[in-house]
Order: structure tokens, then sequence, then C-alpha cells
């Protein structure tokens, strides 16, 4: 796997607008940190349980009363508003779009029983198009792929996934790809894009879904157009990046020979950046399928609705295997996309004798392929996926059992590691957050805010403070803060193991790099399935799925400053007689302090992207709302409250770790 | 500072109209740039200029004029302005001030449209890394020129055959650019200007990024090439020797102005200031001065009846002549009589060049 998915802020935005501060010097601040704990400790143990502004999980403070009416009169003024107008068109004409894709895929058409084109027809489609862009390889694991949806009985809902992504992929590019051309060639756009990407890909990634539910409604178009903004970020970026890219040299030369602008843009500007802009649209693509699955949330088809459902049921057997699903579409979207963006070069340098061999083998695919629509149109047995051998029972209660196993076998360590984690540090951390009075907190917060980071991001932490306490969540955002820096801690310590590790041998890192790879492609969803099976419901239960989400990058990047620490240096303190332990803390870990402290700021961004997906597996809190806003309707102004205090908390800790990092992430 | 070309004097300055002249041309690269020009600011050096106003005058006041089939060589140290102002001469790099008239047209003034039409037939241009385009094969980068202004695809096809048999890559023509040595694309980058068929060449350091071996390969290919399609170059370089080689007339150029313009031989032999002295300091006179500078006015003013030469000739060539003859040489320009060269003239500069050389 060559590519790394950008999930909330791959690109770190944190090297960008770094503010320049003078270095501090750690054990000035290690001191004054210490302070400002103690005073609130202390302050925790006079007055705890007092003004601590809980709201109990079906009460709604006025504000929240006054988002439900917010509502209630958007959904009234759908057919009166001209804005509403406007978006009711284009939720419309989304609707139509994928109710045709469907009819034409996944589901019965009107006057059918079947799809327009049955089972045998969408799979020689697919592994077609797979050959043709890809390669025989990638045709081979479509084909695998896409039986697996059928034989693992969730063929519609697969199909219904697909097609979701790649029509939202087609939106992203349709968009995005002349949007980032256009940035790479004006400076002054690119000026006034980038900050609203930033700001798009720091935002903690499902905060913004009852926001826009309550502009779009519930439903598919709702669904499509989250995925859209979710996902178009990472590719307007990478191909603004690539034409950019494009050696100025060819540029200048082109021009010189009088190419005019478009010309100059189709024969040089695009075919040299086509292979970062097929990266691009992996990204999009890997972005848009994690977010497919929340579409589950919006009412949207897919594979989201039995994974939504089998976790509700604790069902892990099942969950793993619609989980599994999901894996296989990424895996077959990912190699399929990555292959087609080495292909070009490779057709291109082919002999004559190849090309021609190809276009045979293509011409003769797709004659057999255009026969299996045809065919599939008219045989029942060809429209309609075999019932046998069904294994979706047999595989998982297969999974089911084992796990039961495995989790039974070790089910002193993971209790004892869970209890561990919860009494010594979970609980304690909660109780001096949560249960101090609430103006304690907000005071103790801006002070370590200023420790850390100066007063500028103090500012940004009082404005988001005010902001909880406006949206009445502050005592869920003190709980949930307690579970996101829990989870980045256990992120850092883990990642800053792996990474040495890596870091140190080369062989450690060729074995563990594609597997880091490959965990990153997996959408963040598919993280609760092993976590749910090993620690029940509950909040740990969402924190190790957070960590699990987050270790990868940060493992990554913490690898990346260890290998990059220079070598000379290494060898000095090795001729100097240091022990390896004094190699990676006197010199290995303080050279590469830089990347350390970046490993936090993205493992930071990744868990607070899992909180609301912690939700569904008893996360609690904001989470937890967010997700209860969309299935019960009182409720609905809740979650949009707690979406907002979660954005909030996020910009909050992002400041704070930006400047942090500023400070004193400079070796 | 405007500078007048001096009159004209060297290998092939052929009378006419010149090809392309430049009047009072000026690139001042900064957010303020045109608030200088016209003010006292302007008579600033770049680095008072910088300090000042933070903009860098990369080309100041520079004017000379080319006749057609010459090569005009312009040199001087990294970041006196050679690449800025041979882009400015197509408006690659919109000029600040001064005009630049090509074959009597006035390039300052044309729209968009005449300028991609003086580009697409009139002027082609080389570059130092070649800025050749890697998913193309080599006869398609050669074809390109032609590719834009609209020509189909065999007849495109035939003219671009034409150039990579001419610049002699013949059998290279399916190879894409990065399976070829650096002499080769470099090649390619010839071709492709070949291609369109200029009236005018502009060459930005082609040959930097070479080897020595394969540099010289390349100056005799160019040379090659100017006998057999004659056309008027304006080269780039900061290698003396190779405009020594080259070039007709050599413009030195220092923080974006006009030190010298001048034959290989002026140069030389009168460098007007210490730079330039510099810059010829280590060149082999012989090869470069002519008779014209050795040669001195007879004592009593009685020519002899030595040898007669031609004024143009190399010393390095004329010495053996000078040597053999028993009477001091008598040098003509043409029918005028300028001078006589002895033994001690031909041996007072070749002494001075085993001095540098030592
Ligand atoms: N786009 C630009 N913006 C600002 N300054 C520039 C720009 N291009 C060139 N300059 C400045 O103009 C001056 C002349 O640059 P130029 O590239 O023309 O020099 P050069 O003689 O070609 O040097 P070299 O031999 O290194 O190629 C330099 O000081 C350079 O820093
Ligand atoms: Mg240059």
């Amino acid at each position: 796997m060559s590519t790394t998915v950008t999930r909330p802020a791959d690109t770190s935005p944190v090297q960008e607008e770094q503010p320049r501060v003078e270095s501090h010097r750690p054990t000035h601040t290690f001191a004054r940190l210490a302070v400002v704990v103690a005073v609130w400790v202390l302050g925790w143990l006079v007055l705890r349980g007092h003004q601590t502004l809980a709201l109990p999980g079906a009460q709604l403070t006025s504000f929240q009363s006054w988002l439900n009416d917010v509502k209630n009169s958007f959904d009234a003024a759908r057919e009166t508003n001209v804005f509403f107008k406007v978006i009711g068109g284009l939720s419309d004409g989304l609707n139509w779009l994928f109710t045709h894709l469907q009819y034409l895929f996944s589901t019965p058409a009107p006057g059918r029983p079947v799809p327009e084109i049955g089972w045998v027809g969408v799979l020689a489609l697919l592994v077609f198009t797979a050959f043709a862009l890809a390669g025989v390889r990638s045709a081979v694991l479509v084909l695998v792929g896409t039986l697996a949806f059928g034989y693992l009985g969730y063929w519609r809902e697969s199909i219904d996934t697909l097609l979701i992504t790649l029509l939202a992929v087609a939106i992203c590019v349709l968009i995005g790809v002349p949007i980032g051309i256009w940035m790479a060639r004006r400076k002054g756009v690119s000026a006034s894009i980038t900050p609203l990407l930033d700001a798009m890909q720091t935002m903690p990634s499902f905060a913004y879904l009852p926001p826009l539910a309550l502009i779009f409604g519930i439903g598919t178009a709702s669904a499509i157009v989250l995925t859209v903004i979710y996902a178009i970020p990472p590719l307007i970026r990478i191909t603004e990046h690539g034409i950019r890219g494009v050696s100025e040299g060819a540029v200048e030369a082109s021009q010189s020979l009088g190419c005019t602008s478009g010309q100059q843009l189709r024969k040089v500007q695009l075919p040299m950046a086509r292979r970062t802009i097929v990266v691009g649209i992996n990204q999009c693509m890997m972005a848009a399928l994690s977010m497919a699955i929340i579409a589950a949330f919006v009412s949207g088809p897919g594979l989201g609705v039995p994974v939504t459902q089998s976790l509700a049921a604790l069902d892990i057997g099942g969950s793993a295997v619609s989980g599994g699903l999901i894996v296989v579409i990424a895996i077959m979207l990912d190699r399929t996309t990555t292959a087609a963006s080495q292909r070009g070069e490779i057709l291109a340098r082919a002999g004559s004798g190849t090309r021609r061999m190809r276009r045979i083998v293509l011409v003769v695919l797709a004659v057999v392929t255009v026969v299996a629509v045809y065919v599939s149109r008219l045989r029942l047995s060809a429209a309609q996926f075999p019932a046998h051998p069904a294994l979706q029972r047999p595989v998982s209660s297969f999974i089911s059992s084992v796990t039961d196993a495995v989790v039974n076998a070790i089910e002193q360590v993971t209790t004892a590691f869970a209890n561990i984690v919860s009494y010594g540090l979970i609980n304690p951390l909660q109780s001096v957050l949560a249960s101090s009075p609430w103006w304690l907190s907000a005071a103790a917060i801006l002070a370590l805010a200023y420790v850390l980071g100066g007063w500028r991001p103090t500012v940004t932490a009082a404005v988001c403070e005010a902001v909880l306490l406006g949206v009445g969540l502050w005592n869920d955002s003190m709980i949930t803060l307690t579970t996101v820096l829990v989870a980045t801690i256990i992120v850092v310590v883990v990642s800053v193991v792996l990474g040495v590790t890596m870091g140190r041998s080369g062989r450690t890192d060729t074995i563990l790099r594609p597997l880091l790879d490959a965990l990153q492609t997996i959408p963040p969803f598919v993280y609760l399935v092993p976590a749910l099976a090993l620690f029940g419901v509950g909040r740990f239960t969402a924190i190790v799925a957070a960590v699990a989400y987050g270790v990868p990058i940060a493992t990554k990047l913490v690898a990346d400053g260890i290998r990059g620490v220079s070598p000379t240096s290494v060898e000095a303190a090795e001729s100097s007689g240091a022990t390896v332990w004094q190699m990676i803390t006197k010199v290995q870990l303080p050279m590469s302090r830089a990347a350390v402290v970046l490993a936090t700021n993205q493992g930071l961004l990744y868990v607070l992207s899992m909180v609301v997906i912690g939700g569904l597996v008893g996360g609690g809190s904001l989470g937890y709302f967010v997700v209860a806003g969309f299935s019960q309707d009182q409720l609905f102004g809740k979650g949009l409250a707690a979406g907002i205090a979660i954005t909030a908390l996020g910009i909050m800790l992002d400041r704070i770790a930006r400047h942090a990092a500023a400070r004193h992430g400079r070796a | 500072m405007t500078q007048t070309v001096p009159a004209t004097e060297g290998r092939s300055t052929p009378a006419g109209d010149p090809a392309l002249v430049v009047d009072g041309l000026w690139k001042i690269f900064g957010s303020r740039a045109d608030k200088v020009i016209g003010t006292p600011d302007a008579a600033l050096s770049r680095k008072e200029l910088q300090a000042k106003t933070g903009c860098v005058t990369a080309v100041k006041d520079v004017s000379f004029s080319v006749q057609p089939g010459e090569v005009f060589v312009v040199m001087g140290l990294s970041g006196s302005g050679k690449s800025t102002l041979v882009r400015l001469l197509t408006r690659l790099i919109e000029p600040t001030a001064g005009t630049i008239r090509m074959g009597g047209e006035d390039i300052t003034s044309a729209d968009a449209g005449h300028l991609r039409e003086l580009r697409r037939h009139h002027v082609a241009m080389v570059f130092q890394h070649f800025g050749l385009l890697p998913h193309r094969t080599v006869i398609d980068n050669v074809a390109f020129g032609l590719e834009v202004r609209g020509l189909g695809k065999s007849e495109r096809r035939v003219r671009a055959q034409e150039m990579v048999d001419l610049v002699g890559l013949a059998g290279n023509e399916g190879s894409f650019p990065d399976q070829l040595s650096g002499g080769m694309q470099q090649r390619v980058g010839l071709a492709r200007a070949l291609a369109v068929d200029p009236t005018l060449m502009m060459f930005d350091e082609p040959f930097s990024a070479l080897d020595p071996l394969i540099r010289r390969d390349m100056q005799n290919e160019v040379i090659r090439l100017h006998q057999e399609v004659g056309k008027t170059m304006i080269f780039i370089t900061h290698d003396l020797q190779e405009a020594l080689k080259l070039g007709d007339r050599i413009l030195i150029m220092r923080d974006g102005e006009i030190v010298q313009i001048g034959t290989p031989a002026e140069v030389v032999a009168n460098p007007a200031d210490e730079y330039v002295r510099d810059f010829v300091s280590d060149v082999p006179r012989s090869h470069v001065l002519t008779l014209r500078y050795v040669c001195r006015r007879p004592e009593g003013g009685d020519p002899g009846r030595g040898p007669a030469l031609q004024a143009d000739e190399v010393v390095r060539d004329a010495a053996r002549q000078v040597l053999a003859a028993q009477d001091p040489v008598r040098v003509f320009d043409g029918e005028t009589f300028l001078g006589i060269v002895e033994d001690e003239d031909i041996l007072r500069v070749v002494v001075a060049e085993e001095d540098v050389a030592s």
C-alpha cells in the first residue's frame, strides 16, 4: 500500500501558521504546570460536587429546546422558503440520481422483481472496470471481493455503499479538481481557500453531522452532501499540490513555444500531475468510504445499517462480517486506484505489441461484459445472487465463537488492563475535570493553556469554554475531555514505543510499516468491532477504538522523526559509549522532539474524530448525544448542541497543542 | 546609461535591418517595482535599492541590437540578470520599462495573441534544464511546438523526424526523456526549438548542466547548425571559453547592467574595467586576439615589404607566417593599411599566456 490515507489532518496544517515564539525552558514550564494542577486538585478536594453544571440525559436547557424549535421551523419552512427550495431541489436531484442508480444496480426497479442489471452483470462491469483501469491483479481482487459481498449475504448493502461512495467521489472530482487547478493557477484564490480547507480538516470529522442534518434533513441526499464535504479537502489540496509541482522548466518551455493557457493545462500540467491527482482521488475515496458508513446515522443506505444494528445488538460476529465487507471495499478501491495511478506510464512505455495485445483483450472482455449484462437482465438466476452457499451465518458464528474463546482466554488480562487504566487514569482525571465547580475547571484550563502556549490559545480557549457553557453541556464536555485526553496519552505512549523501535531497526520498520498503512485504510468505524469484543460496552471501549485509530499515523510520524536524526550524532554518542537507553533518551528522542509533538497533535485530532463514533458503543456524553439526536426527535437539539461542543473542544485542544508545539517543539 | 552599439567589426555582421533592437530595457522585481523608474531611486545600485525598497533590479537600462545571422552572446556571473534579460525578449517575463523590436515589430506593446504568434513562429528557446515533457516520447517532444500551432499529426511527425535526424538522435524517436543522457536530452531541446523554424533562437545556458566533453560536442553542434541553418542566435553562458568560441559579439553584464559589448578580440584586448579584466585574464589570448590588436605603426612610417595579412586573422593562426617571414608582416583591413607585426609582438602575446598558465 503506497499511499497514506488523509484522515482529519494528515496533511498536517500544524506546520502552517505556526506562531513564532521564544523557546521556553521545559523545567520552568513543568514547574508552572505542577503549580496549576496542585491548585486545581486542592480546589477539587474542598469543593467537589458543587456547581458542576451536570445535566441529566433527557433534560434540555432552553438553548437546546430552542434548537429543537429551530429544527421544527426549518422543517416547516421547507415548502415555502426560497433558500430551502434551492436546498430541496438539490436534495431531490441527488435523491433522484441515487434512487435510479439503485434501480440500475442494487434494488428492484419499478415493475421488475430485480434491479435492471443483475449480479452477474454488476460483477462483470466491476471486474472489467478494474481491469481496464488497473490491470489483472486488481481485477482478480475485485472479482473475489465482489463475490464476497454476495456470499456473505450483504450484496445489496455492499453495492449501495459502493454506489454512494463512488457517486460522492464523482461529485468531489467534478468540483474539487477544477478548484484545485484554479488554486494552483491563481495565488489569490489559493490564499482565500486554503484557510477554509484547514478549518475543515481540523474540525472533528463527525461533529458537523447535526448542523447539516438541520439544513438538508435526513436521508440519502444529506448523506451524500456530508460525504462530499468530508472527502473533498484532501482532493483539492493534492490537486493543487500536483499542478504546482509540475516542473517550472516544462511550463516555461511550453510558454516559450506559444501555448495558450488551455493548451498548457491540457498538454503539460494535467498529464504531468496525473499521478498525483489520482493519489488525491484515492485519498478522497477512502475518506468518502469512511463517511459513507456514517450515512446510516442520517438514514442513508448501505453497510452502515447492518454494522450499527449488530453493534447495538452486541453481535460481534455480525458486525465483524459487515464491518469486514467495508474493509474489503476499502482494499478494492485503494488497490485499484493505486495501481491505476502507476498504470498510465507503464502502458505508455510498453512496446506496441503489448499494447495491441491489451487492446484485443479489452475488446474481448468488453464483449463478455455486455453479454453478462444482457443475460443478467433476462435470467433470474443471473439477476438474483444465489442463496447458496449462504456463508453469512457460519462465518459470523465462527467469528463469534473464536472471539468468545479468545476473549475468555485473555479476559483476566483485559479486565486487569481496563481496571488499571480506569482506576489509575480515567477516574481520577474525570473526577477532577468534571466534579470540580465549573469555574474552577474553566480557570484551570485557561491557566494550563497560558502556561503551555501563551496568551493567544488562552483567548481561544476562553471563547470555546464560553461556547461549552452556552450550549449547556459543560459537564458532559468535561467527561468527553477526559476520554479524549486519556486516549491521547495512550496513543502517544504506544506510538513513541513503537516508533522508536521502528526508527531504530530497519527490519521492524519493513514489517510494521505495511501493517500501519493497511490499518490506515480501514474506515474508523471498523475499529469498534474488536474493541467491543474485548471490552464490552462502555467508555473504555470507545477509548480503545480511538487509540487503535490514532496509533498508526502517530507511530509513523515518530518513526520518521527518529529516522531523521542525523547519523553523525548517533555515531558520536555511540563512540562515547552510550547505552541503548541513553541513546534513546538523550539523543534520539530529544532530537526528534518536533516529530513527537506533531504525532501528539495528530493523535489528538484522530482521537477527537472518534468521539462521535465512540458514542455508539457506550462512549457516553457528547458522542452519545450526537448519535441519540438522530434517533430521537426530542433529543435533536441536544445532539446539535453536542456537535457544537465537540467542535469547540476540538478547536480548543488543537490551538493549545499547536501553540505548545510551536513553543516547545523545536529541537 | 544608454550604450550605443560600437561600430560593427568582426566575423559576420551583414548589413541590413537588425534582427533585434532592445532599447532602455528594465526589469525590477518586487511589489512596488513600477514606482522606481523615473525617480532618483533608479540610479541606486542593486544592493542599495533592495535595502531601501525591497525591489531587486534584475535588468537595468539595457540597450543593444543584434544583426540577422549573428551569434550574440550574453555573459556574466550568476545573478547578473542574463536569464531575466533573455526572458524579457519574448515577454516570458514582463518588462518594467523599455522597448523591444524584433524585425521592425514592437514586441512591448503586442497583445497576448500576437505574442503567441511570435513565440509559435519566430522565436524559439533552449533551456538550461531542458524543459522536456517527461510523459512524451522524443518525437512528440520535438513535435510539441508544431502541435501547439495546430499542425496535423502526420505533418508534424515528418518535420519532427527531420529535426531528430538533424541533431543526430535518429533511432531514439520512441524513447522517453528520462531514458536519455543529459547531452541527448539537450539535443531534443535543440530539435524542438529548430522544429518551429524560428528566425531567432535563444539559448539560456544550454550546456552548463552537461559535463565538459559533452559540452564541447554540443558547442560544435551549435556551430554546425549555425552554419547549416544560419539562424540568428542569442546565447547565454557564464563560461567565457564558450562565449569566445561561439560569439560574433559578446555582451558582458554585471548586476543587471551592461559592462561591455564587443567582439571577442575587443573584449580580450581592451577590457572595459576590472570585472571584465578578471573574466578574460585566463583566456589563451593567442586564440582570440586578432592582428588588429597587436599591430603597430612602423617606425619612420615605412611599411616595408613583408607578407600582407588581414586584420581579423587570429594571432595563433598568423604566428607561423610572422615568425617565418624576414620582414615585418603588413596588416590590412581590406585595402587599408593598419600597421606591421614583428616576431616580438607575437611572442609578447604568447609569453603573457604562459605567465597566466604557470
Ligand atoms: N521572480 C523573481 N523574483 C525576484 N527576484 C528575481 C526573480 N527572478 C530573478 N530574480 C533576481 O534577479 C537577479 C537576476 O537573476 P537571473 O536569474 O536573471 O540571473 P542569471 O544571470 O541568469 O544567473 P544564473 O547564472 O545563476 O542563471 C537575481 O538577483 C535574482 O535573485
Ligand atoms: Mg540564469
